[in-house]
Parts: structure tokens; C-alpha cells; sequence
């Protein structure tokens, strides 16, 4: 068959598929829905064709951006529907926490270690704060946790809440990101936010307690705590996975082990997302009313903290084992 | 014989019906235009948004650090998973992100690609970006690579427009392998954003691929080649 008289032939099936896949209106069910992928078996075929009878440059071409575009939208589509977000939030997030225990202990050491030492440090001498923050810096945190008569109430007005709840969203959950991201640095930067983040934190709360704030500033950190620590130390794991894939990819080279790395990771990063949500929605609503005693806000804290650490890490191990294997059988 | 696969920057999969796809891998120029294109639309937001926001007060400040963080962080993710790719940047550059596979791609490789986007970005403006861009086979910034991901022109419906091919036919007195015919015809189908000198110079190299070809000029010779691979003939002139 000469080329021209293949053209004539099949230029109409062409045309077909070329407003099905350029021009249709995609929130509208389509006639070739249904028969598409035998359709786009035809359109392989044409391709076929052409390139073994080596017909011109320009058909081949057309045809290639054809088949091209049949295939992104025939195997595009099953990739979009894979799985419900609801399955993933209570299944996918602890599985994929527990799949990666040892990432999670090392992002835990390092955050954890210096906390410790700092909270020592610091109560015993309050002076040392002023060596992982500005004088400036720590007037601030003294004048926000400062627990005098006339401050009873609420720390702030309601429509400030919702500036701190912006600003909670913005700032942590950019930390948290970035923390993830830099991990790619052989996991340099994750490693470096954990650590700082710990040393920070620890000094805060060490000093506080040792200058007699402790009692404001427990009952506001306890409620949001629960989610805020442990999604900076996830992130922190996250991130020390891509690293650690790029330094020992083991029997992969270094960049399909650090996309296969990041599939699991960016798991990890969802729940991480979901966790700082929550935890800037306590800290900006809840953490800083005074309405309830400290022993509720104790309570509920002390509450979520156990149901965090539950889910994570106890909660219907069976499933989520269950639900982990399958996913990484695909 | 020199391998041309090398001087070409386009990627080919196979597909499970056993044909080669093939597509033309973007460089960092058109990328980091589409980029700007993005950044300013996301700036013009922020500024249009600051002005009614600010008479809200403290509540107004709060839903405008919420609408930053989405435009820093989200837009892109949103954009690449819902418009097949293709951030408004993208769209104006005729680029858009697929998976290394060419299909379309998936919630956690738009997530991955865009979150790293921190890493790519440091230390100033996307210079670890940058950089691996251009040393990577596909030029893939840190996203990419983690996501599988790459930034492919978009492909017209139909196949390039030939008619503006200004050379005169030649025909090959080789038999050129599939690569070879392709790096001739694109030579030939550039549309002269090239100078004349950088022609000659793609040309020699093109050349050097025929053992025992000269050509008094490179570029006449090696477009005129193209031009016949591309179906143009001396008579149709």
C-alpha cells in the first residue's frame, strides 16, 4: 500500500481520535469511553505501520504525538483513581511510619538528645538560653508566658487567634517541608532542623521552667505538642530517607533509589501535612483560651498524646501490616 | 560513526504495545520563564488580596498568611495534578511535567517535585536547580529526579510544518539510521534562531557521522539532507 492511499484510509479514524483527545470536553462522559482502549490499539498500530514501511517524516510524527497522547490519557487514567484518601489517612500513614522505624528512631535521637540536654541545661542555668537565642528573642517568650493575675482570661483576643492560626500554618508546616526537602542533602538539613529544632525548644522549656513560667507555658504546649513534635520529627525521617537512599542505594543507582526512596517518603509527608494542620488548629483555638482549669487542659492534652502515639504506632496492626504490604507490592 | 542519540535531547519509552514513544525534553531557559510567569501571578494575587484583607484586621492578616502558604507551596502541586502538568507558566511556555514514563503524572510525584523545590532552590534561586539541570541526562532538577518526573514540550496534533524548510534537497548517499535521520531533519527544520556561524558548527558535527563526506558548505549540505528525509524533492522547489 502506498503511503497516500494509507492516509486516505485512515485519516478519518485520525481525525476521531484527535478531537477525542485534544478537543472533547473532559467533564462530559464521552461515546468512546468505553471502546477506547481498543481504539488506541488501532492508533499503536497505524504507528506500527508507518515506521516499518518507513513512510515520511511527517506522518510518523503525527502519529507519534497521536499515540503519544492516547497513551498518557489510556494509562494516566488508572493511575488517578489508585485509592481513596480516606483509606490512606487510616491505613497508609501509620504503615508507612512503621515501615520506616528506623528512620523514625534516628530523627527521634536527634531531636530528642539535645531537647534533653537543653531542658537540663537551661533550668539549671536560665542564663544559658541566650546562647541559642537573642536577648530580644527571649524578652519576648518571657513576656508571652508571664503568668500575672491581670493576664488571666484569654492570652488573646479571638480574631488574633486566627492570625496565629495562619501564622502556626505558615511557618511550621514550611519548616516541616523544608525539613523533608534539604534531607535530600544526604539528609544534612534534615538532620541540622531536627537538631536545632531540639535545642531550641529544650532551652525554651528548660528556662521557663527555671524562672517560674512553667505553669502558663505547659498547659498551652501540651495540647498541640502531641502533633507538632512528632510530625517535625516524621518530617526529619522523611527527609533522612531520600538522603540515605542517595548515600547507599544498595543494589539501585542513586536516582532510581532515591525516587523509589521518596514514594515511601512522601507518604510519611502527607500525614506529616494532615498532623501540622491539626496542631495549628489546637494551638491557634484551644491552647491559648484560659477559660478551662490547667487540669483540663492537662487531661486533654495528655489525651492526645497517647491517641497520637496509638495510632501511629499500635493502632489495628493487622490492617495497616496488611495494607503496607500491598502497597509495597505495587 | 559517532553516536548521534547524544547530540539529541529527546527521551523514548516503550510502551506496552511495543512502540517507542518519544518526546523532546525542556531546558532550563523556557522552564525558568514558565517559573516567572508563575511567580508573578502568585505575587499579583497577594498584592490584589492585601488590600481587603487589610480592613479585616488581624482576622484578614490571618486568611492571608493561610492564602501564602497555599500559593507557595500547593499552587503548583494543584496545577501540575489537575491540568495534566501544566501550572499557567507551563501552559504559556507549551511545557508541561510527565512521568519519565510520558504519562501523566500521579498525586505524589506533583507533591515530591514540587516539595523538593526548597532543596532546588538553594542556596539562592534555584541554583541546585540550575546546576543539576544541566548536568543531569534529562535535565532534571532534585524534584524530578525524587518525583521520576520530566518537563516535556507539549506535542501539536499534528506534525511539524515543513513548509518554511528553506534548504535545497539532497539525497544522502548513506543509508542513516533512524537517530541519524531524526538529528538531520530537526537541523533542518530549525526555524533560524540560530546564528549562521552556530549552524555550521552543528552541521560539522552532523557531518563528521558520514565516514568520507565533505561538503563544500556543512549547513547547505546536511539541511539539504534533511530536507530530503523530509520528503521535500529538487522538482517541488
Amino acid at each position: 500500500m502506498k503511503q497516500s492511499e494509507f492516509e486516505i484510509i485512515r485519516e478519518p479514524f485520525w481525525q476521531q481520535m484527535r478531537d477525542y483527545l485534544w478537543s472533547r470536553d473532559r467533564t462530559q462522559p464521552n461515546d468512546l469511553d468505553k471502546d477506547f482502549p481498543a481504539l488506541y490499539r488501532q492508533l499503536a498500530h497505524d504507528l506500527a505501520i508507518a515506521k516499518s514501511r518507513q513512510y515520511s517524516f511527517s506522518l510518523i510524527e503525527s502519529l507519534n504525538n497521536l499515540v503519544k497522547a492516547g497513551y498518557q490519557e489510556l494509562y494516566g487514567r488508572k493511575l488517578r483513581r489508585q485509592r481513596l484518601m480516606i483509606d490512606f489517612v487510616v491505613y497508609g500513614f501509620p504503615a508507612a511510619l512503621r515501615a520506616n522505624a528506623i528512620y523514625l528512631w534516628v530523627a527521634f535521637a536527634v531531636f530528642a538528645i539535645p531537647f534533653l540536654v537543653l531542658t537540663v541545661g537551661c533550668y539549671l542555668n536560665p542564663e544559658l538560653i541566650y546562647s541559642v537565642m537573642s536577648p530580644a528573642e527571649v524578652r519576648e517568650l518571657e513576656a508571652m508566658y508571664d503568668n500575672k493575675p491581670e493576664k488571666t482570661g484569654r492570652i488573646r483576643q479571638s480574631d488574633s487567634d486566627v492570625l496565629m492560626f495562619g501564622y502556626y500554618i505558615m511557618n511550621n508546616i514550611g519548616i516541616a517541608f523544608r525539613c523533608f526537602a534539604t534531607g535530600i542533602f544526604f539528609g544534612i538539613g534534615s538532620l541540622f532542623t531536627l537538631f536545632f529544632n531540639g535545642l531550641v525548644i529544650g532551652a525554651v522549656q528548660g528556662h521557663l521552667v527555671a524562672v517560674g513560667y512553667g505553669e502558663t507555658f505547659f498547659p498551652f504546649v501540651i495540647g498541640h505538642g502531641s502533633f507538632e513534635l512528632t510530625a517535625i520529627v516524621f518530617s526529619g525521617a522523611a527527609g533522612l530517607k531520600l538522603g540515605f537512599a542517595l548515600l547507599a542505594p544498595v543494589h539501585r543507582t542513586r536516582s532510581k533509589a532515591l525516587a523509589h526512596a521518596a514514594r515511601d517518603a512522601i507518604k510519611i509527608i502527607y500525614g506529616v501535612f494532615i498532623m501540622l494542620m491539626i496542631a495549628a488548629f489546637i494551638e491557634a483555638f484551644w491552647s491559648s483560651t484560659k477559660v478551662f482549669p490547667n487540669e483540663v487542659r492537662y487531661i486533654v492534652g495528655s489525651v492526645l498524646w497517647v491517641l497520637v502515639i496509638y495510632y501511629c504506632f499500635y493502632f489495628a496492626r493487622d490492617r495497616v501490616a496488611e495494607y503496607g504490604a500491598r502497597d509495597a507490592a505495587q | 560513526m559517532r553516536d548521534v542519540a547524544n547530540l539529541d535531547t529527546r527521551v523514548l519509552v516503550e510502551t506496552p504495545e511495543g512502540i517507542d514513544l518519544s518526546a523532546e525534553i525542556v531546558g532550563l531557559t523556557p522552564r525558568a520563564l514558565a517559573f516567572t510567569i508563575d511567580f508573578f501571578i502568585r505575587l499579583l494575587i497577594l498584592l490584589l488580596l492585601s488590600i481587603p484583607l487589610a480592613m479585616l484586621g488581624n482576622l484578614g492578616w490571618g486568611v492571608y498568611l493561610i492564602v501564602w502558604f497555599a500559593l507557595e507551596w500547593w499552587y503548583p502541586v494543584l496545577f501540575e495534578y489537575f491540568m495534566q502538568g501544566q501550572t499557567i507558566g507551563k501552559k504559556q511556555m507549551g511545557i508541561r511535567t510527565v512521568s519519565s514514563k510520558l504519562t501523566t503524572l500521579n498525586f505524589s510525584a506533583a507533591m515530591t517535585r514540587n516539595l523538593l523545590r526548597a532543596a532546588d532552590f538553594l542556596p539562592v534561586f534555584y541554583a541546585i536547580g540550575a546546576i543539576s539541570i544541566w548536568v543531569s541526562k534529562n535535565k532534571q532538577r532534585l524534584g524530578d529526579l525524587a518525583a521520576d518526573t520530566l518537563v516535556v514540550y507539549v506535542d501539536s496534533p499534528r506534525a511539524k510544518d515543513t513548509s518554511a524548510v528553506k534548504f535545497k534537497p539532497i539525497t544522502p548517499v548513506f543509508e542513516l539510521s533512524s537517530e541519524q535521520r531524526r538529528a538531520f531533519i530537526n537541523f533542518a527544520l530549525n526555524r533560524g534562531n540560530l546564528s549562521h556561524d552556530r549552524q555550521t558548527e552543528l552541521a560539522q558535527v552532523l557531518l563528521s557521522v558520514l565516514p568520507g563526506e565533505a561538503a563544500e558548505s556543512p549547513r547547505d549540505y546536511v539541511g539539504g539532507v534533511g530536507a530530503w528525509l523530509l520528503g521535500l524533492r529538487e522538482e517541488s522547489k
